[in-house]
């Protein structure tokens, strides 16, 4: 199984380490619950390190990039730092992956890949590449810390130093390099917080000073129910190639700019014009029981539909869910657990967002 | 090391039964499965009077992480089912051999008890499977 640089800091630190996908990752490090309220109420910190940083370079990057990704980044070019979450589609539009990409320079921009589609993302991306002057740079030479949380950015200044000072002037969705460092106010929590990338040697003592400024570490199962509750996809579960973005509530990340020629975009503006025949809502379960991907939804003479992601609401105490459901689905439906038909109801997602909850 | 009582019998799926005394027995999971299944959200017991026979699901435990089955570790009739739980799921990582009872059975067959796993067994099938 594959390591991440500070797999000897899990194990020391008591991190509960299973395969995720490959990586020998922590779940928790004791009680996802208390992780994921740290989160909410305090600051913690994910090993998101077995992401892959791709820089991209080169004279032709932009063009390259409004080709390569739905997501436009002209919306981004010019403001050094800042991001852009889009979905990086194939031709017939089904997800390859979703990502956030760094505006660096005219000439450089960064993007982040999820692990387990790292393969098949490098691959499609030189692939695109050959055609224009862009170099593509996989940079396994670097970690990525998450600290999240609503002190987390106070934490982790304090340990940074005067050379990162400036990352606290970052707004939302920017990011700056420092002291070797880049660090983003990005995050997949709901909360505020940095995501730092740095050198795979630097990370074990960052994770220390991190742990020692009192920002916990949380594992892999925390990070699922936050960005559950932050109306966040986590790609392969909510969406995957045979899915349209269309389908995964990802209709606000496609840019149909006159005249841009997106990969997948033909594909997308047909069911554009006849219309999505399923949607991705989030659901609250009335009754008593648990929502888990795969279950059964049922939506009474219009269709049948399926949990994609489902879980326990830690912040919420009840359970919520994405599901795919018949685009007529109105505002209740039913979920089959166990063979049983419990209810449940259509709620606006985020469920969650800085500590508070976002539903009725 | 998670804590296995000498005064209780066990089953392969991590199950713990007490043997009351009275023709009736009272069944959880062990702390070993509530340590592996981690915080508990959800829990459903079996409404009283219902028959079990030995090995039949009849409750579900619910962590945030997953769901679990427990199975009757004998045959009987269900007396009464720990109600508490519904609302303190949690109680089972707590206590999972007091509070976190599960149910109580009457048994069909006394006889079935001598099947189970006596505490050093179970020890060892958790040392095997760690």
């Amino acid at each position: 199984m594959a390591k991440t640089p500070l797999y000897d800091k899990h194990v020391e630190m008591g991190g509960k380490m299973v395969d995720f996908g490959g990586w020998d990752m922590p779940i928790n490090y004791g009680s996802q619950l208390e992780e994921h309220k740290q989160v909410r109420e305090d600051a913690g910190m994910f090993d998101v390190s077995h992401m892959t940083v791709v820089d991209m370079k080169g004279e032709q990057v932009i063009a390259f990039l409004q080709k390569l990704l739905a997501n436009n980044v002209a919306k981004i070019t010019g403001k050094p730092g800042k991001a852009l979450y889009s979905c990086m589609l194939n031709e017939q539009g089904g997800v390859i992956d979703d990502l956030i990409t760094y505006y660096m320079n005219d000439s450089w921009f960064r993007t982040v890949v999820n692990a387990a589609t790292r393969d098949k993302d490098i691959a499609w991306i030189e692939k695109q590449a050959a055609a224009f002057d862009v170099e593509v740079i996989v940079r396994d030479d670097l970690a990525m810390i998450a600290a999240q949380g609503p002190n987390a950015r106070d934490k982790a200044l304090s340990v940074l130093g005067s050379e990162c000072a400036g990352a606290g002037e970052l707004t939302p969705f920017f990011a700056t390099e420092c002291g070797g460092k880049f660090v983003a106010r990005t995050g997949y929590t709901g909360e505020d917080g940095f995501e730092i990338m740095l050198s795979n040697d630097e990370a074990p003592k960052l994770w220390q000073a991190l742990s020692d400024a009192g920002v916990k570490p949380c594992g892999l199962g925390a990070r699922d129910t936050l960005r559950l509750e932050a109306g966040m996809n986590l790609y392969g579960t909510d969406m995957d190639e045979e899915v349209s973005p269309l389908e995964a509530a990802l209709g606000w990340t496609l840019s149909f700019d006159e005249g841009r020629d997106f990969i997948g975009r033909g594909p997308l503006e047909a069911l554009k014009a006849e219309g999505a025949k399923r949607k991705m809502v989030g659901l609250v379960l009335t009754d008593r029981g648990v929502l888990r991907g795969h279950q059964k939804v049922v939506a009474e003479g219009i269709g049948e539909g399926e949990i994609t992601s489902g879980s326990f609401s830690p912040s919420l105490g009840k359970s919520i869910a994405f599901a795919r459901v018949p685009a007529a689905m109105g505002d209740t439906c039913q979920v089959e657990i166990r063979g049983k038909l419990l209810n449940a109801r259509v709620v606006k997602f985020p469920f969650v967002r800085n500590g508070k909850s976002c539903i009725d | 090391m998670s804590n296995v009582p000498t005064d209780l019998k066990y089953t392969k799926s991590h199950e713990w039964v007490k043997d009351n005394g009275d023709g009736t027995v009272t069944v959880g999971v062990t702390d070993h499965a509530q340590e592996l299944l981690g915080d508990m959200v959800f829990v459903e017991v079996p409404e009283s009077g219902r028959e079990l026979s030995a090995g039949e699901d009849c409750a579900v435990v619910e962590s945030v992480k997953a769901a679990s089955d427990v199975y009757s570790p004998v045959s009987g009739e269900v007396v009464e089912g720990n109600e508490e739980l519904a609302d303190a799921p949690e109680t089972v990582n707590s206590d999972a051999y007091g509070e976190g009872w599960m149910f109580k059975l009457k048994l069909a067959d006394s006889g079935e008890l001598g099947g189970l796993m006596d505490a050093a067994a179970y020890e060892e099938l958790v040392a095997s499977e760690s």
